[in-house]
This record gives structure tokens, sequence and C-alpha cells, in this order.
């Protein structure tokens, strides 16, 4: 028995020694000097102005969905280049995000719309004004990725449609329901419509595509959409959870329609409308959606760059349907150790070389007017 | 010395070792092991009723304010406005669904889970018994899911051929009438993959009840004639009659909690679509309702909202597990 239980202490301790050792290897070498990255991320950041050496730290950033990828690329290329510095991103949602952010609990946001100035309904003060007081000091938006809303649909035979916000509006709240209704027929001349019913798909889940789609179509159609706007949905349809939920309905149904972002309806495949808002049709691409863009108007003060979308525009070769998701920071931050990592950050997300990757992964470059206006409000940050 | 009858000195004496009188010798380890032991047992069963009660009062404490704004009839209305300041929501179209797609996955996983356990512990060799019980609890391990993910895209693909037979047969009938949702996100399809996801919880305690039925009542029922159903028929059912309703009552309890894969499979419906009774529409259920908009609680009165929703899911299963307890205990009045 004692000679057993001395076998099994020596198994035991020399697992243990084994182990120790291979844990010890792999744990990763984040004790390499700010200095050795500095000429490395200097170059590669392709923008940044300021700072000289890469900064360390660990950020921690949370909210929505819609920028989840083009986070996640930007945050994998910061950190190759900045191997002391650590950010991480919870895609929990736009509403959790700026329930976080209010609360203090993260470096920064990221929210689908900006933070509110009207009152919701049994809490004090406006969401502007509780992260203002939380920062102490004023809170801004700045405005980072541009995601396009694509109409994807799945027609046999029908690989190319156009659509006006008055025909997508009826289509979107049932009062159209077949695709060869002469409405549609009317855009499409030279189309083959099929006789099948439309089958439209929405987002079960509260959204911020859902948002910017409805405030699209309430904006550009406002007699055909009366609905109300909002992260739920008003109009008609089969609720499906997530964007890969409605991409993978829309592909497995004939005359399937649905909003979803640009990248979900390339991946599966799906039709994508072409949107003519009063100046010809428009194919979805990146730099027709910067035009879009462009067009908008500052509804914010100095750094605080809120975007009011012009959705009815009928700039050339623009694409209206679109979200932006905002960071948004305290202009003076609660920590100062962090400010130089969030500014070498902000400043690598918003730089043209990771901004042009982005449209690989369904995302717009920002344009070049609000780029620069986003590369002010960081170079401000405290 | 004195003689009294029925007096004995020798209690009034202590022991040779110097014990008082009637203290014993204190060979067992006596009072304080029953203390600790009973004091834990009893310390444990006062945490569980606690933590379930801080549950109830924190739903209560949530739910009771959007209740007392909420313009519509609570439990009839089928509307759902909790954004705007006229608060109205109703859980009629809620309760219904989570209502029929329990009800039609524990009628589908009752006979089976119990049909397996009777093979199990009465039909199958030796050899086999052990294997396909661990099969059937491997069941168990398969993340919700995977079990969403599934069942729309394998399940769903065979469901309508289904459903089409059953709207020709039945679709007279409320229950059956077609509702224009396609067959692979239906109610229906949604009882089916919870079916499988109560199964293996049916088939683990029930075998565990059949497994304990007195071999005397099953040898004195073969020795009185009996096939091997009429055996298991007058000896082994009626004595797990109370395991088989115990294990019901936690299928149930998972069937109507389960979350992720009623999100993934069923269609939800749009605001203002008529109501149906049928089991082939879309809808929500309160775990999936909630769940799909929880990143998104701006107020705390839209969180009550939702919460008040959670109330009725607690208490529907809290209510329907008390019946359980009543009959089990009038059927233990009759037993043994």
């Amino acid at each position: 028995m004692k000679l057993q239980s001395r076998r099994q202490l020596a198994s035991v301790t020399g697992v243990a020694l084994v182990s120790t050792l291979a844990l010890a290897g792999c744990g990763s070498n984040n004790n390499t000097t700010a200095s050795s990255t500095a000429s490395s991320s200097a170059s590669a950041a392709g923008g940044s102005s300021s700072s000289t050496a890469c900064p360390t730290g660990t950020l921690n950033g949370e909210g929505s969905t819609a920028q989840k990828n083009a986070i996640q690329q930007v945050i994998a290329d910061y950190q190759t280049t900045c191997s002391g510095a650590t950010v991480n991103y919870n895609a929990t949602g736009s509403g959790a995000g700026v329930k976080q952010f209010t609360a203090g609990q993260v470096d920064f946001g990221g929210s689908d719309s900006s933070l509110k100035s009207t009152p919701t309904a049994g809490t004090t003060g406006t969401e502007q004004t509780n992260a203002d007081k939380t920062c102490g000091s004023p809170a801004w938006n700045l405005p980072m990725v541009t995601g396009p809303i694509a109409v994807a649909y799945n027609l046999k035979g029908v690989p190319k449609l156009v659509l006006t916000p008055s025909v997508t509006a009826k289509i979107f709240n049932g009062a159209i329901t077949t695709w060869n209704d002469p409405a549609i027929a009317a855009i499409n001349k030279g189309v083959t419509l099929p006789a099948t019913p439309i089958k439209i798909f929405f987002r079960s889940d509260e959204s911020g595509t859902t948002d910017n789609f409805t405030k699209y179509l309430k904006g550009a159609a406002p007699s055909d959409w009366p609905a109300a706007t909002g992260k739920k949905w008003t109009g008609k349809g089969e609720g499906k959870q997530a964007s890969s939920g409605v991409s993978n309905a829309v592909k497995s149904t004939d005359g399937g329609i649905t909003y979803t972002e640009w990248s979900y309806a390339k991946d599966d495949k799906l039709g994508i409308a072409q949107i003519d808002n009063g100046a010809g049709p428009v194919v979805l691409s990146g730099p027709a959606v910067s035009k879009a863009v462009s067009a908008a108007r500052q509804t914010g003060a100095g750094n605080n760059i809120v975007l009011k979308l012009d959705y009815a525009t009928k700039v050339p070769g623009a694409y209206p349907i679109l979200l932006v998701t905002y960071e948004l920071v305290c202009s003076k931050a609660k920590s100062p150790a962090k400010v130089a990592l969030l500014k070498s950050f902000l400043t690598t997300f918003a730089s043209t070389g990771e901004q042009t990757k982005l449209q690989d992964i369904g995302y717009a470059p920002l344009p070049a007017s609000i780029q620069a206006q986003v590369n002010t409000a960081i170079a401000a940050l405290s | 010395m004195s003689t009294i009858t029925g007096v004995s000195t020798v209690d009034e004496l202590p022991d040779p070792e110097g014990h008082g009188p009637f203290e014993g010798d204190r060979a067992s380890t006596g009072r304080l092991g029953d203390r600790l032991f009973g004091g834990t047992a009893r310390g444990a069963g006062v945490l569980v009723i606690a933590m379930v009660t801080l549950v109830a009062v924190f739903l209560l404490s949530q739910a009771i304010p959007a209740l007392a704004a909420d313009k519509v009839n609570f439990f009839t209305s089928t509307q759902w406005n909790v954004d705007a300041t006229p608060l109205q929501f109703g859980i009629a179209n809620l309760l219904w669904v989570t209502v029929l797609s329990s009800v039609i996955a524990m009628i589908i996983a009752v006979p089976l889970g119990v049909g397996v356990a009777l093979f199990i512990t009465q039909y199958a060799p030796r050899w086999l018994s052990r294997p396909a019980a661990s099969l059937v609890d491997l069941l168990a391990a398969v993340p919700s899911i995977v079990y969403g993910l599934w069942g729309l895209q394998v399940l769903g693909t065979h469901m309508a051929g289904i459903q089409s037979v059953l709207e020709r047969l039945f679709g007279w009938f409320p229950l059956f009438q077609d509702a224009g949702i396609d067959a692979s996100s239906t109610v229906l399809t949604v009882s089916v993959v919870l079916s499988i996801m109560v199964l293996p919880i049916v088939t683990a305690l029930s075998r565990e009840v059949f497994a304990q039925t007195p071999t005397l009542h099953k040898e004195a029922a073969l020795a009185l004639g009996a096939t091997r159903w009429e055996m298991i028929r007058t000896a082994v059912l009626p004595f797990g009659k109370p395991g088989i309703i115990s294990a019901a009552m936690l299928g149930l309890g998972r069937a109507l909690g389960e979350t992720i894969a009623v999100m993934v499979i069923l269609s939800a419906l749009a605001d203002g679509t008529p109501w149906s009774w049928s089991m082939f529409n879309g809808g929500e259920t309160f775990a999936s309702k909630i769940a799909n908009n929880a990143a998104e609680f701006d107020s705390p009165q839209k969180a009550g909202a939702f919460m008040a929703a959670g109330l009725v899911l607690f208490t529907l299963t809290f209510v329907v597990n008390a019946i359980a307890r009543v009959v089990i205990e009038r059927r233990k009045v009759f037993a043994e």
C-alpha cells in the first residue's frame, strides 16, 4: 500500500512538473519592448501622425455587432504591429454597448446610432448627458465603420433587379405581394419577372440594421412607409434571428427578400438589388456608399461628429441604404494611462490603409472629409 | 442502606470509569456528527428555497411597475409595444406558442422515453443495456445551438411532407390550419426538436425508477402466469408512476425554458399578424422573446415588460410542478 501511494505521488509530481514547463513555454511573449516595434508600427499604420512609440496596455470595448468583423480585423492588424497592446471587443449589441459606456465600464463603446439627445421613458437625463456625466467631459461620437445594407433577394432567373424607395417600402409592408406586380415590372423593363409570391424575412432580434433600414424607408418614401422606425421591425414578413438567419432563409426560399449587411448577402451569393433614389440605378459598392456618407450633415458640435444621413439623397452614384457605427469615447479619458493606446488604436482604425482593407469584408471606407474630421477629433483626445 | 423496592443504589452511583449515572460509555460518534450533517442538509434545503424565493422576488420587483403602466390586458392582448410611452404589451401569443410547443414535445417524448427505459431495464440483454443507456444519455450532452441548427437545416427539410399530409387530412381543425409559414420553421418542427432534447432526461430518470422495482413483485406476477408485458403493466409501471411523472415534469421544465433552439428554428411573426391556433404557425416563446431582445433593454420599463413575461413562465412552471406533486402524493397514499 505504501509503495503504491509513493508511486502515485511520484507520477503526479512528474505530471505537474511537465505541465508547468509546457504551459510556461506556451505563455506568449508579451514583454517585447516598445521601441523595437516603433518603426514597424509607424510604417504600417500609414497615417498615424502623433505617437512615435507603440503604447502598451489593454483597451476594452463593447457594443455593436454590425462592426464586429471590421473591428476584429483592425484589432488583429493592430496587435500584430503593436504586440505590447491588447484590445478586447465584445459584440453584445449597440444597446449593451451604450449602457456599458454610460456606466463607465468600458474604455470605448460601439453603437449603430449616436448617443440619444432625447430622454427615454423611465430614465433621468438623456444618453448623451449621462455619458457626459460619467466621463466628466463631453462624450464624443466618432463615426468609424460604414456598413452598407443590401436589399438581398433570391429569385430564379432574375440576376439584376432595380428598386425605388417607394416600391421597396410597398414590398416590405405587404402592399406588393408577387414579383410580377406591375409596379416592379415598370422599373425593370426587359426583365421577365415570375409570378412567385414575395416572402419577406426580417430581423426578429432588435438590431441597428432594422433601425437604419426603416429610417431609409421613412426618409426616402414617407408616404409609402407610415409605420414607425426603430430597432424593432414594423413591417410584414417572417422573423429570423440575426443576419445569418435572414440570409440563410432567403437563400433557401425562392422569392425571398430581406435587408441584411452586405457581407452576408455576398457570402450567401444572394441577388443584391440596385437602388434608384431618383438619379438612376446604383449598384452597391464601397465608393457608392462613401458618396452617400459624404452627403451627410453633421449635427453634433465640434468634435462630436454625429451624422444625419440623407436617405433621400439624389447624388448620382450614391447608394443610400447604410448604417454608420460610431465609437463612443470620452474626450478626456478617465484613466490617462490608456489615452495613448486609445488614440493610437483609433488612428489605425481611421487610417486609409485599414479602411480600404475593410471593403473586402463588406464595409465601405470612410470618405476623406469625414476621415479628416475623425482624425482631428482623435488628436484632440486627452 | 435502605432497600426501597424499585429504587436501586446503582442508579445513584457513578460508573467504574467515573462517568455519571445514565451516561453510557460514549462509544458512538453520537450527537456531533448528527448535528453537523443534519445542519448541513437543513442549510442546503433552506438555501435552495431561498434562491427560488429571491428569483421570484426579483422578477416581481422588476415586473410590477411595467405591469401597472400597461394599458391593455396583459393576458389577452397580442400587442407588444414596449418602446413608446403608451406601454401596451400582452402575452397571449407567447403563452400559446410556449404551451403548444411544450405539450407536443411532451406527448412525443414521454411515451418514447418510457419505452426506451423499459427496453433498457426489462427487455435488453445485459451486454446491450449499458451501452444503450450511455448513448441515450449522450443526447443530453449536445449543445442546444447544435440542436437548433440541425433542426433548421436537416429536420426542417423533411417536415414539409408531414405538414402537407396533416393539413390535407385535418386542415378543417384550427390546430392544423395552414398559416403560410415554411415547414422548417413552425411550432411543430420546434416541438420535435424539443422532444429530442427532453428524451434523455425522461429516459434516465425512468430507467433508474424501473430498475428499483422490487424483484419480488415482478416474480410474483410472473409466477401467477403473466406474460412479460402483463408483468410490466402490473408490477413495474404502477411502481414507477411517481418517477415517470417527476421525470416528465423535469423534462417539461427544460422544454418550457429552451431558448437557443427555439430562436434559431422558429420564425417570428410581424406585428399585426392575425391570430392563429395552428401548430404550423410561427411565433416566439417567452424564453426566445426575452433572449432576442435582451441586448436592447434601454429603460427599466422595457426591461420590466420582458421580466413580466419571464414571471409568467416562472409561475407556469411552478404551477405545473405543484400539480404534479399533488398527483404523486395522492398516488402514494394507495401504494404499498
